[in-house]
């Protein structure tokens, strides 16, 4: 099976392990075997001939020819980690949130699923994912890949599908009573069959678009005016930059960064702005919608010398390094009734 | 003891079985062997209960929809499982009996330096395994044996605090236990017993020993703020009360690796004593083997992170964490090794003990090549938290701890009961335990290279056949545990009687009665060989 770019060579350096474990294990196997039998007991009170019981040379090349060995898988091992870990500049970005128990998947251009992601085949795809309540993990099988969601804090993971195809996605950290039932899969498609298939789910709101509702019905556009007059900062532009704080500190503006601004607002302040003002909304708002709201964030066009653009929201996905926007294709949802 | 020894011209034969008896004089002894026996009962028991949870799980995957139960109850049965073998069964095995038994007798003493303390040891562990025992009946757990949070600590609606306040409770008996062992080592070694001639044995319990003090207070800790999150929800791990859930796992991790080798040690204690006896040499490389558990003990201490290499680690931490794994590895391939070459020009015996061994050494290279894949980063990826990994660690687990102190118990049983047990049933039972265990678990290692999930109570279609290979495994090494249970009571009776020193083995433990009387023995021995010396003792020993 090598259904992902990574597949092939973890493949390879599995089963070389199993060649060299087997080499040494046989050998081991023939020599405790071998004794017991050719030096099997012959009466019950034998003295064996004395023999050597002890030699610094070998003990030397027992414990150095492993220990090179071992170098040698350590090091292919972690190259391999790197190539699983490290995602590519081209890639694009899905959300994934999982909770008890389904996953949840959710792209830029809106599409939703559930239980189910529809990826194109040689499209790197960066999964950034979080969970509701405990721990779970994205696992694909055929892809090599697996990755631990957390609750509070985005973790994510890479892979580009090689080969058409449906393959399993479980849940393989336990996460409780339906722990074996939170399953699904990744559909694999041609890049004609993926266009076809993005063509038929229902319109719906992109990920921007529905945040820039949660802005304003959670009430954020009351202090975040976009005239930088206000209790808030002005969030034009804000995505990417570096913000500098009030504890002479500085960070970067990225979904880590406006996710915690949510959940958790005093663990950092903006410099210049009152540090009792912004609300904790980890109670008000899911991780679905915080993810909706980064996008709307991200969304907004750089800033004051523009002439004013209240509440509006241009698309300027694609514009932003390090984002694919997967074509113009249309805003469609794919699995109506999901909340 | 107040009352003055017997003259040594009329020594007492009274052995420590046939003594005092009586429920009290066996419930408030402090002998050490007596304890040592208490321990085994309340093991044994343990065992069975466990082993009968594994049972029912493995007919459960027999349907990939699952054949007997619902989801729940089966996360509780690996749940229960998995805390009675590990803290239950695994961690006091052979510290508890056979190391209890013979740590005294093997370097010469009348017991172990706390003999109250030791007997407290076990009333405290009985507590720890009551009150755990009393939270599975009342509904049992669900968070698995790990107690991954925030499930553990804010989802599962399960009998969580009272399972944890059981395995909180019998860690004081481990370091009571590893308490005693040190000093004991340390202290009361007989006249000649340097450090150098005492047998591997004693290492590898003192590198044991070493690992439960240090490590068991962590779990403590750890248990208690899961303890104390879940009852008053103070923010610790939990993020939506301010805590970090990844903090959990290397605390966890932190004991929990050491724990394996609190697990393993001491069934290479055993290996070590096994081995040399049965094939009438002294161990190779004694002093690389005796370093080597302390080696062992010490890096095992740096490696917890390679349970956390899917769980949001930075990459270059995981690389830390995987060169030291390697590292790890190192000791245990050089005791592999020396066993081996012990085997060599030998005079070998295929007594049931040995015949344990040799299945060991097989068994736990296994383990330990797979454990090999695991600490590859790269290859953890895919394997981890998957069959692969259940089937590495009870190649560990069973393959090796087990079946250590079942080839333990049948090479001190002569000494312990002054009986033999029937050989050729005993060797049977050997040859079912390896095939049966070889049967479940081999097939698990397919199971998770081809993706099967760990903990899964359902499952695709297509793992059937596995599953259905491992089940009838599982109910063959059922009979092969059932046997020596049965032929072991029996021989305590009817048995032939031993003799003092049936194997013709050279540890100072040989060369009292059998059993021994209570104070082990009538005059205090002075160690004049080193170990494992068959030449140096050839006249004593009767070998030619
Ligand atoms: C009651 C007024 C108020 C409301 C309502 C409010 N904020 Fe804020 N917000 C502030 C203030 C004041 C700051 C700057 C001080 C600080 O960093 O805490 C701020 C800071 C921020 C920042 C960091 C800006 C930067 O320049 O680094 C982000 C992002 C943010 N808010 C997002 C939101 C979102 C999204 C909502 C709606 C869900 C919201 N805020 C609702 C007052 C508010
Ligand atoms: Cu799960
Ligand atoms: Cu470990």
């Amino acid at each position: 099976m090598t259904a992902s770019s990574v597949a092939a060579e973890y493949n390879w350096l599995f089963w070389i392990l199993v060649v060299v474990c087997g080499v040494v294990s046989t050998g081991i196997a023939f020599v405790v075997l071998y004794s017991a039998w050719y030096f099997r007991r012959k009466r019950d009170n034998e003295l064996p001939p004395p023999s050597i019981s002890n030699s610094v040379k070998m003990e030397a090349a027992w414990t150095l020819i492993p220990l090179f060995l071992f170098m040698g898988m350590f090091a292919w091992g972690a190259k391999l980690y790197f190539d699983i870990e490290r995602p590519p500049d081209d890639a694009e970005q899905i959300y994934v949130v999982a909770k008890q128990w389904m996953w949840k998947t959710q792209r830029p251009d809106g599409i939703r699923e559930i239980n189910e992601l529809h990826v194109p085949v040689g499209q790197s795809v960066k999964l950034l994912m979080i969970s509701q309540d405990v721990v779970h993990s994205f696992y694909v099988p055929a892809f090599r890949i697996k990755q631990d969601v957390l609750p509070g804090r985005y973790t994510s993971i890479w892979f580009r599908a090689i080969k058409p195809g449906k393959y399993h996605l479980f849940c393989a950290e336990y996460c409780g009573t339906n722990h074996s039932q939170m399953i699904g899969w990744i559909y694999a498609m041609e890049q004609p069959q993926y266009q076809a298939w993005l063509q038929q789910g229902a319109a719906e709101g992109s990920l921007a678009s529905d945040g820039e509702k949660l802005f304003h019905q959670g009430g954020c556009a009351n202090c975040h005016h976009f005239d930088g007059h206000g209790p808030g900062p002005d969030l034009r532009g804000l995505y990417g930059t570096t913000v500098e704080l009030a504890d002479g500190t500085t960070t970067v503006a990225d979904d880590v960064y406006i996710r915690r601004k949510l959940m958790d607002p005093r663990a950092t302040t903006v410099r210049g702005f009152d540090k009792n003002v912004m609300p904790n909304f980890s109670k008000l708002v899911t991780e679905e919608d915080a993810i909706q709201l980064i996008a709307y964030i991200r969304s907004l066009g750089p800033a004051p010398t523009a002439p004013s653009s209240i509440g509006t929201a241009p698309d300027s996905y694609g514009k932003q390094p390090g984002i694919a926007y997967p074509g113009a294709g249309p805003i469609v949802n794919h699995t109506p009734g999901m909340q | 003891m107040t009352t003055p020894q017997a003259p040594p011209a009329a020594p007492s034969h009274i052995d420590y079985l046939s003594e005092r008896q009586g429920i009290w004089p066996w419930l408030l002894t402090t002998d050490h062997k007596r304890i040592g026996l208490l321990y085994t009962a309340s093991i044994t028991g343990f065992f069975f209960i466990g082993g009968f949870f594994a049972l029912l799980m493995r007919l459960h995957l027999l349907e990939p929809k699952g054949a007997l139960f619902g989801l729940e109850t089966y996360n509780k049965l690996f749940t229960m499982h998995g805390i009675i073998m590990v803290w239950f069964f695994l961690i006091p095995s052979i510290p508890g009996t056979l190391g209890n038994f013979l740590i005294p007798m093997m370097i010469g003493a009348k017991d172990l330096a706390f003999p109250k303390l030791n007997l407290a040891s076990w009333y405290v562990f009985m507590t720890g395994g009551i009150v755990t025992l009393y939270s599975m009946l009342r509904g049992g757990v669900d968070t698995g044996w790990t107690f991954y949070v925030p499930f553990s600590t804010t989802y599962s609606t399960a009998y969580v605090a009272g399972a944890a306040i059981g395995i909180f409770i019998a860690g004081f008996s481990s370091i009571m236990t590893g308490l005693n062992f040190i000093v004991t080592i340390h202290r009361m070694r007989a006249p000649g017993m340097t450090w150098f001639r005492m047998p591997i044995f004693l290492w590898s319990m003192y590198a044991t020993s070493l690992v439960l003090v240090l490590a068991t207070p962590v779990l403590a800790i750890t248990l208690l703020m899961v303890i104390f999150e879940r009852l008053f929800r103070v923010g610790i791990f939990d993020p939506s009360l301010g805590g970090d859930p990844v903090l959990f796992q290397h605390m966890f991790w932190f004991y929990s690796h050491p724990a394996v080798y609190i697990m393993i040690l001491p069934a290479m204690a055993v290996i070590s004593e096994i081995i040399p006896t049965f094939s009438r040499k002294p161990i190779f490389g004694y002093t690389a083997v005796a370093y080597s558990s302390l080696g062992i003990a010490v890096v095992g201490f740096l490696v917890w992170g390679h349970h956390m290499f899917v769980a949001g680690l930075s990459v270059y931490s995981a690389m830390a964490f995987s060169f030291l794994s390697y590292l790890v590895a190192i000791p245990s391939a050089i005791k592999v090794f020396n066993w081996t070459a012990t085997m060599v020009k030998g005079s070998v015996s295929w007594d049931t003990p040995m015949l344990y061994a040799i299945g060991f050494l097989g068994l736990f290279t296994i383990g330990g090549m797979t454990g090999l894949f695991l600490a590859a980063l790269g290859i953890d990826v895919h394997v981890t938290d998957t069959y692969f990994v259940v089937a590495h660690f009870h190649y560990i687990m069973v393959g090796g701890a087990v079946m250590g102190y079942l080839g333990g118990v049948h090479y001190w049983w002569p000494k312990i009961s002054g009986k033999m047990y029937p050989e050729g049933l005993a060797r049977l039972s050997a040859l079912i335990v390896f095939i049966g265990f070889n049967l479940t678990f081999f097939p698990q290692f397919i199971l998770g290279y081809l993706g099967m999930p760990r903990r899964y109570a359902a499952y695709p279609d297509e793992f059937q056949f596995l599953h259905v290979l491992s089940t009838a495994g599982a109910t063959i090494l059922g009979v092969g545990y059932i046997l020596p249970l049965c032929y072991l009571i029996w021989s305590w009776k009817y048995g032939k009687p031993a003799g003092r020193n049936p194997w013709r083995a050279t540890g100072l433990e040989w060369q009292t009665s059998s059993p021994p009387p209570s104070h082990n023995f009538e005059v205090t021995p002075v160690c004049t060989h080193p170990a494992y010396d068959f030449e140096g003792m050839k006249e004593e020993l009767e070998l030619a």
